[in-house]
């Protein structure tokens, strides 16, 4: 081992000097605008500090990497120690670097003794056990604590409106994943859908006075139709080139929201939308005429999060919907012809697939349940705009979905947790924020590069499954 | 060589195919009978895989036709869409370079195959979604076809494996039984025997007389190991430079001296001395 430490060295003092290459007009220094013109503002010693860190730091992660876990444990031990020390260094951030650098080098030291650890406890046989009933149960348990969650403690106006929020997206990575997940077709324009179910209710709501439930399907209908229109010229491509043309698609629609605005209202978007009703009831604080308010129809004092509560366990049951028809439609002929598709495509032909039909199928049925949330969207806000439908939640949608583990749908409700619920949590960290989710999802993929749960249940089995055979 | 006995099962005449200069089937007809195994060979770059891309619709036959009698009427193979030759035509085939769907399980290839039944069974899936009875029966009879042939290629214990995880040979005999759970009228095979052991070999051998005799499908392959050809099949055809130089017997072809000549490279004199 000793003998690999000059390349180790080498290599460290290689990743140093890229660093500091980089670092050094990003860092180094800094135009100040003094009145009379500009002049420079120089933070070598930070560069300098962040550069000697980089050093380490790599230096660890080699020395883990080749088996030497104790003293990448001590130098990462080090780093913490120089990152909380009274010593001065030139900002505050810097000493968060270090130390945060330390942490990452401890747990990397310390990562196969915990993989060891945690694989020998799964084999054990209460391990089995557990990890046979969690499997079994944790869906449920989970559903559980989503539907008692509004009368428990926690259930505040914040925590409600996050619950709203990271439902939304369970919802719309439920209905990506049919077409990434299981059909296999990258999607990059997924949020075009969102958008066409939002502006359908907005508009249908507006102008003709319909409501939510009335709207519901038919904004899931135009949703889906959408999708097999963007579906048609895409049946040839595949990968990189169907996720360039859908990335288009998204685009387009947006543009076209933005610019029509005979239709749309363009940038200015579109408000006072009503939002759901209950049994006919509205949830205002005053009833238009003719109207009541729920509070006078059930005789209950007024409270404004009532409202609230009322989203979010219709949020929860349209989620739950499109987890019922993924999971049904996965056991059919048509979800196992999705997956086949995903496998290979070639092979399908050849079965007698009509890969057509099939793709179509997945494109529409993603659509429609991006259409339903889009129009629970439009209904919560009350206000839509352009500005909602941007790349960005393609992205974070797609995100959810590979984070979660392709075709998961478990995997896509801690996915979204993760990737919704902590940046809202962690806003006290202000800029660095996005910093430490971006982090967060370098360090998942690192460690579990299928994403959160990679096990695939078959749809069907011939033998009951092996006590302890599946994890 | 031996007059053709019975109607024909596929009929193809005058199968040409050309990519812009290079012709790479020549005007090759031949006939493949029900109950009976065709064997197409030829040295390497002959046109075998294009004359069975051709079949199966996966390219589209410059010139020629190519007819399939089912029971009640005739396809026109060069007429259909890639998939309709599988779903209506019923010829299905198998490749060269596996290629089965190696993340579901190999009880779930078999289903897969079976997608035409089902989907109409599942009211294409409303009735599945509703879960009818219908659906749940037909659903039933597809896993027990699918347990028949797992039974029959010895794969029954890792029904529930991912087929990608399987051994080379397994993953070989998989692939015709998904083929087969097409019910087809006839089964292309595409070198099922390559890189097959001599034991696996031989039991290949007992698996496809056994779909010629017992499910009376007929069977077209394209095979470089001779003792598969020479002991199972009961017609050969010999193809070179995309054209066929011989037809008939495996005795008789074995013999033949243009065959010899394709395979040898030698000229008539240094074979008959």
């Amino acid at each position: 081992m000793a003998a690999r430490l000059p390349s180790m060295l080498k290599d460290a003092g290689l990743t140093a000097f890229v660093a500091a290459a980089l670092g050094i007009f990003v860092v180094g220094f800094r135009t100040v605008d003094i009145g009379r013109g500009l002049t420079f503002d120089y933070h070598l010693v930070d560069l300098a500090v962040a550069v000697v860190t980089i050093f380490f730091g790599r230096l660890g992660l080699s020395l883990a990497a080749n088996g030497l876990r104790w003293p990448a444990m001590v130098l990462g031990a080090a780093m913490i120690a120089a990152g909380a020390s009274p010593l001065q260094l030139p900002s505050g951030f810097l000493h968060w670097f270090v130390a945060l650098g330390g942490v990452l080098l401890v747990i990397r030291g310390a990562w196969p003794w915990a993989n060891d650890a945690m694989s020998a406890a799964a084999r054990s046989p209460t391990g089995v056990v557990l990890g046979r009933a969690g499997a079994k149960w944790s869906g449920w348990l989970l559903l559980a604590a989503a539907v008692v969650m509004p009368f428990t403690p926690f259930g505040d106006q914040k925590t409600m409106d996050l619950g709203v929020l990271i439902l939304t997206y369970v919802m719309l990575g439920w209905g990506l994943n049919i077409v990434v997940g299981l059909a296999g077709l990258l999607d990059l324009g997924y949020v075009a859908f969102y958008a066409v179910g939002a502006y359908s209710y907005a508009l249908l709501s507006t102008h003709y006075g319909l409501g939510f439930w009335t709207v519901l399907p038919l904004a899931g209908m135009m949703a889906a139709a959408f999708g097999v229109m963007l579906g048609f010229p895409v049946l040839r491509l595949r990968g990189d080139y169907l996720a360039i043309v859908t990335l288009g698609f998204g685009e387009i629609i947006r543009l076209v929201l933005l610019n029509w605005f005979d239709l749309t209202n363009g940038p200015a978007g579109i408000g006072s939308i009503p939002g759901p009703t209950l049994f006919g009831a509205v949830f205002a604080e005053t009833a238009p005429e003719g109207k009541e308010t729920v509070w006078e129809m059930l005789g209950i004092p007024f409270s404004g999060i009532h409202r609230l509560i009322f989203l979010y366990y219709i949020i929860l049951l349209l989620a739950l919907i499109t987890n019922l028809f993924t999971q049904r439609m996965r056991r059919l002929p048509v979800g196992r012809a999705w997956e086949a598709l995903r496998e290979d495509e070639t092979a399908c032909r050849a079965l007698g697939i009509n890969p057509t039909n099939t793709k179509l199928t997945a494109f529409a049925v993603g659509a429609m349940f991006a259409g339903f949330a889009g129009s629970f969207f439009a209904a919560k806000q009350r206000f839509i705009s352009p500005e909602s439908f941007v790349f960005i939640e393609s992205a974070i949608i797609l995100a959810i979905v590979v984070l979660g583990g392709m075709g998961s749908q478990i995997g896509v409700v801690l996915a979204a947790v993760l990737l919704i619920g902590l940046p809202e949590w962690f806003r006290d960290l202000g800029n660095y924020r996005m910093l430490t989710f971006g982090l967060a999802m370098v360090v998942i993929m690192v460690f579990r590069p299928r994403g959160l749960v990679a096990h695939r249940e078959p749809s069907l089995r011939l033998h009951p499954a092996k006590p302890g055979g599946g994890r | 060589m031996n007059a053709p006995q019975g109607p024909p099962l596929i009929d193809v005449e005058h199968l040409t195919m050309r990519f812009g200069g290079l012709l790479a089937v020549d005007d090759v007809s031949f006939v493949a009978r029900p109950h009976e195994i065709t064997a197409i060979i030829g040295p390497n770059g002959a046109g075998k895989t294009t004359v069975f891309n051709c079949i199966t619709g996966f390219y589209k036959p410059t010139i020629g036709r190519l007819t399939l009698r089912g029971g009640d009427r005739d396809y026109l193979l060069e007429r259909m869409q890639g998939h309709e030759i599988g779903q209506r035509a019923k010829v299905a085939r198998t490749f060269q370079n596996i290629r089965l769907f190696p993340g579901m399980t190999v009880l779930e290839n078999l289903m897969v195959a079976q997608h035409n039944k089902l989907m109409h069974a599942s009211g294409w899936s409303v009735f599945g979604l509703l879960g009818l009875r219908r659906y749940r029966k037909a659903e039933e009879e597809g896993v027990e076809l699918a347990r028949g042939w797992l039974e029959r290629i010895a794969l029954i214990d890792d029904a529930d494996r991912p087929a990608g995880e399987l051994p080379y040979g397994a993953q070989r005999r998989l692939e015709i039984a998904r083929a087969m759970c097409t019910e087809p009228r006839l089964l292309c095979l595409d070198e099922p025997a390559a890189g097959l052991n001599p034991h696996e070999s031989a039991a290949l051998n007992q698996l496809l007389v056994s779909i010629r005799d017992r499910d009376g499908v007929g069977v077209l392959l394209i095979e470089h190991d001779m003792s598969v050809v020479m002991n199972i099949s009961d017609h050969v055809v010999v193809l070179d430079y995309g054209r066929k130089i011989a037809e008939g017997p495996p005795a008789e072809v074995q013999r033949d001296p243009a065959v010899i000549r394709a395979y040898l490279g030698t000229d008539d004199e240094a074979v008959d001395g």
